[in-house]
Formats: C-alpha cells, structure tokens, sequence
C-alpha cells in the first residue's frame, strides 16, 4: 500500500508500452513485475499459473496474511467467509496449454490440472492457502466483480452465519482479454486519459488485492463499509446505458442503504476506464447528482483497467484517500471532456476525507456502488 | 451457533434433454419415467427476442430458460427480481473457442464471442430480455456451485425481504478442455426464493455444517445416472425430496469442507 500511496502522490504511471505476449499488440499495459520468476511453492503446484502467482504476491504484502490467519485463529475457519472477485481467474494458463496442445488436440500432460482451467481457481486457491472452511464464492460479474464482493460479504456478516470475510480478486494480463477488447475496439494506443476530451480507449492492468472484513466492534477506528449498491442497466452487453440508469441505481442504494446523501461526499473514486462511453455517461452522472465540493476522479492512469481486479483496488485507494487525507487526480489527462462538472480533478489534492465511494460498472451493464466513513478518530 | 436461514421456494424451473420443464422433472424423479434424451435440443426461452433465441450460446439459453420458468411459476415479475447466476464453468465451448483462436490467429478473436465469453453473460441476457436492472450476480464455486449459489441467494432474498432468483446451469465441455472437466451433460434449475410466499411450491431451512462433507444423493433417479458429473445438478437431491412430497434433511456440499443441511419442512396440508 505504501508503494501505491507514493505512486499515487509523486504521480508515477505503471503503465509500459505493451511487452505482453509473442507478438504484443500496439497499446499500454499496467504490468506487474516478477510474477514469471515467482512459482508458488510446491504445496500448491497444481494451482500455478500467473493469476495465481499474482493472488499470492499480493497475499504476502502489507502483512494481509498475517492479519487473516489471526482473524481465523480468533473466530475459526468455518466462520470466515471467502468471497473473491475475477473476470478471467486462470484462464491465462489454459491459454498456455492450448498453445501445447498434442498432436492429437489434447492438453499436454503438465497441463491436465482441474484447479487451474476453471473460473473458481482462484478463490479455491486462496481457500486452501488460507485454510478458509467457511462459505467461499468467485463472484465474475465482469469489472465489477470485487466491488460486489464487499456486499456479498456484508450479507454473510449480517446474517450472522460468519464473524469474518475476507474479499478481494485477482485479475492477471492474458491474450482473451487484450486481443477481446482490441476487437471490440476498446483499446488506445496511447496510455489511457480518463474523463479528456480527446481520450481514446482504455489500457489493460493486472492486479490482486485482498481486504479482511469484521464487524465494527473489531476495530472502531478502521474505516467502514456503510453502504453498497448493485444495479443491471438492462440495456446492452458491451456499452453502458446512454443516461446511467443502472449506474445512478447502485449510487442511489448504496448512498440509501448507508443513510447518506449526495451532500455527505468527500470523494468518489470513478470506474472511468477512458472508454468513450463510459467517461461520457459516468461524467453526467456526477456532475448532475453531487455537489460542486465534492472531488470525483479516475486512478486508471495509474493502473489501467485491471478488470476484475478494478473493484478491490480502487476500494484500496478510496481508503487511503481516508486514511491519507488526500485525493489522487486523473492522471495523463489534460483537458477535461465537456461533460464533466467541477468535481472531477486532474491535479492530487489534499482534503479531509470523511465519506467516500467508489464505483465499479462491468459488461452485461453490471454496476456496483462502494460507500465507505471514516472509522472513529482520535 | 450456526443460525439457520428459513425461506419459501416459490417456483422452481428445470432444463435437461430428459426433462424440459417442472412437470417432466417431477415424472423422471417420482416414477423414473424415461424420457428419451436427445443431446440436439436446445431450450428455447420465449422471454429471448427471436434471433437472440437463435444465436445465443447454449449457457445463456440454459440460464435464461429456468430462469424464466421458476418466475412463472412464482407468478412474480422477472423484473422485480435481484438475481444469481451461478455456473461451475461459464460457457466452456466459448472459452474452448477463444483459447484455440488466441494459440492460432489472436487478431481473429470475435468481439461478440469475446463479450459472450464473460461469466455473467447469461444473467447479463437476462436482464436485458426481463428489463430486470435490480442486483444482478454471476458466481461459481467449481464443483460446490450449486450450494453456493442457494446460499448466496437466499441472503439476498433475506437482505431485504424480498424475493430473489436463482439460476444454476452447466454445459458440457468441449474440445482440449474435456481433458480436466468432467461436465459431459446439460443441466440447468432456477428457484425464486422468497421469505414471505403465500402458496410455495416448498420451504426450507438452511443450516451450515463444517463437520462432513456431503455425499452424492445415493437415490438413482434417471436424472442422477445422466447428470452425476453436472455441478448444477447437485440440486437433485431438494429436487426429489420435493418431487416426492418427502420432508428430510438433503445434504447440498458447498465446499470442501463445508455442506449445506438443507432440511425440507412439510409445506403442503
């Protein structure tokens, strides 16, 4: 997280020019470094793969694994939920086998591995890691995979079936999703400039990230979850609704369900991937629901889109803005579209951050809405 | 410790070459009659626009058709719903397609087939065909979907007191991919579960249990002999009990070391 917060604050880019792959396709991409050098230890072989390998990385940062291993020795394994977020989990690694295929079109021996060509490879690989024995789901709604992972989760813990859950997702660099958005037309050449009137397309990044959820008497200065919103649009498979109808939805619930309004926004972390659409259509949004003081920006300069992943990172900087009291701007943006209002920032600012959001919209018009407070302060 | 979730099944929907419907599910279940399956058909879900209907992929068609069954069933408006679709493995011939164009030609790869290939495409298809903009859900859990799905569904009915839809389906795998799915059948049942329902097709109650793992139901109906290897099919065992009119605990896994103990009240007089 330190390394995010200084990334975030001296403004440095993680995007490259695209390396990824035999023949890279002429883009930008936030890639990750040393994941090809870092096999996850024998035990876990049979899950290896590089979304893997990223889950695990991100696991041993900031002390995460610690922390949940003491969530589960203090309530038990069968009462913490696993709830994990990803649009494309392993599949890199079948694509991998595929390009080994045997003569005869089978998977090549070393690849005939059940836990690693299936969309749960990734939670039933943290699952084990863990020794998680409570409910465990991947939830693969897109881009806004692990942001609904947090209202999964509050489900579980208000239910009263788990005292503890841990979140997040895991979303790596593969050939589907570069050369799947390069057909649909979605990817600049240029690294992405969310919310500029000249932007055009999104650059692809991959990331992990885990968050462990308690009830708030576990900790009342950690900072809290008091909202969450999930929409369709019911519009279209791969374009948002021209008006944000779904988006404005899990806005609206996510404010209604933590008791606040529009006026009580410090900061709104924005899906804004610097597609066309929707930049155009999150922008309106914004500027027609939320007050001139409000500070809305878009982190994917830094990022890329890591899908997802998109959901639990940003959630991750929408807390540091909290526990930083400082806003990132929308980097490699210049001039702001026209459609955007006052709140939307190009430039970092330091401000006292009390209520913050976080959105997350997918395909199929799937959205979700994050709405977290500051914990108590001292 | 563990409190139990209690909650109305107020329509059920049912997708599978031997029985495309409720009716047909309950003949195959109570008296094992055989229905001739035929791998060929598709399900055919009216609430799809007609070429969608047509060029869809079989995951969709699976999920939808359920879908749209247990709501007619429950007499309750799609739209109104939040909804999970919770699929093992998504649509494997889609995911079969893209790896084999990705290792050829990767400048090939279809965009809508690309766009298909998201796990949430059914539910995404759905909500578009119902105009549903409520929460809309795609999960797995590999071999435990199933359980997860009921699980994760009823906390949503539960959440706001309300009812919510489930779609479970699964399709079989293609190509290389065959080599590491077992999935050969295509199985797919809806529920919408409710916490208040005047006139349920059943009622249950969920409890969570940590201490065995779940066997297969044991009871070889002509579904269970066809669909042993379809995860969605691990809802047979409610399936029957409620076919038959038995109340009894069905033991649903929902994890590697985590079943459901799903007991199945007397809801008929």
């Amino acid at each position: 997280m330190s390394a995010l917060a200084n990334a975030l604050s001296s403004r440095i880019s993680g995007l490259r020019r695209n390396d990824f792959g035999a023949q890279p396709l002429d883009c930008w991409i936030g890639r990750v470094d040393g994941i090809e050098e870092s096999p996850l230890p024998p035990l876990f072989a049979a899950w290896d793969g590089r979304n893997n390998r990223l889950a695990w990385i991100a696991l041993h940062q900031d002390d995460f694994i610690e922390r949940a291993t003491a969530a589960i020795e203090k309530y038990g394994a069968s009462r913490v939920a696993l709830v994990l977020g990803t649009s494309t989990s392993s599949i890199e690694e079948t694509e991998r086998a595929y390009r080994e295929l045997t003569p005869d079109k089978h998977l090549p021996p070393a690849q005939r591995r059940s836990e690693v060509h299936q969309t749960n490879s990734l939670c039933s690989f943290v699952q084990a890691a863990l020794g998680i024995e409570g409910p465990s789901l991947t939830i693969a709604t897109a881009c806004s995979s692990s942001a609904k992972v947090f209202a999964s989760a509050a489900r579980l813990l208000e239910s009263g079936l788990v005292d503890a859950a841990i979140v997040g997702g895991g979303d790596s660099l593969c050939g589907s999703v570069l050369y799947g958005f390069n057909a649909l037309e979605l990817v600049s050449r240029d690294p992405c400039r969310p919310f500029d009137a000249e932007r055009s397309g999104l650059s692809l990044g991959e990331a992990a990230g885990f968050a462990l959820l308690e009830r708030i008497d576990a900790d009342k200065t950690a900072p809290r979850l008091v909202g969450y919103g999930e929409s369709a649009d019911a519009h279209h498979m791969s374009a948002p609704h021209p008006q944000g109808l779904g988006a404005e939805l899990a806005l609206r619930d996510a404010l209604a369900r933590a008791g606040l309004t529009p006026n009580d926004v410090d900061y709104i972390n924005l899906h804004g991937t610097a597609s066309r659409q929707n930049d155009e259509v999150e922008a309106a949004l914004v500027a027609r629901t939320f007050a001139a003081t409000t500070l809305a920006s878009s982190t994917k300069g830094w990022t890329g889109h890591t899908l997802g992943a998109a959901g639990i990172v940003e959630t991750v900087i929408t807390l540091l803005s909290i526990q930083q009291r400082f806003v990132p701007g929308t980097l490699n943006s210049r001039v702001l579209d026209p459609a955007c209002g006052p709140q939307i920032t190009l430039d970092n600012r330091n401000h006292d951050i009390r209520v913050a959001l976080s959105n997350s919209f997918g395909f199929g018009g799937n959205n979700c809405c994050l709405a977290f407070i500051a914990g108590d302060r001292s | 410790m563990n409190r139990a979730i209690e909650i109305a099944i107020a329509g059920i929907g049912i997708w599978s070459p031997e029985a495309r419907n409720w009716d047909e599910a309950i003949a195959a279940l109570c008296r094992n009659v055989e229905i001739a399956p035929n791998s060929t058909l598709r399900p055919t879900p009216s609430v799809l626009p007609p070429t969608e209907r047509r060029r869809a992929p079989e995951s969709v068609l699976l999920g939808v058709d359920v879908a749209q069954q247990a709501c007619e069933m429950a007499g309750i408006v799609a739209r109104d719903l939040p909804h999970v679709f919770a699929s093992s493995y998504g649509d494997l011939p889609i995911n079969d397609y893209l790896c084999e164009t990705l290792a050829q030609s990767p400048l090939e790869v279809s965009p809508i087939r690309f766009h298909n290939s998201v796990h949430n495409a059914p539910a995404g298809y759905w909500a578009i065909a119902t105009g549903c903009t409520c929460s809309s859900t795609a999960i797995s859990a590999g071999d435990w979907t199933f359980g997860a799905g009921l699980l994760e569904t009823s906390l949503v009915a539960a959440s706001t007191g309300q009812a919510a839809l489930l779609a479970a389906y699964d399709v079989p795998a293609a190509g290389a991919l065959r080599d590491v799915v077992a999935c050969d059948s295509k199985f797919a049942v809806g529920m919408v579960l409710a916490t208040q329902c005047a006139a349920p097709v059943a009622r249950i109650r969920i409890a969570l249990d940590n201490k065995s793992a779940a066997e297969l139901a044991s009871d070889a109906s002509v579904l269970h002999a066809s669909h042993r290897d379809n995860p969605a099919a691990r809802s047979l065992g409610i399936l029957q009990s409620i076919a038959r009119k038995e109340p009894g605990v069905v033991r649903v896994p929902a994890g590697p070391h985590l079943t459901l103990d799903v007991e199945i009240l007397p809801w008929w007089t």
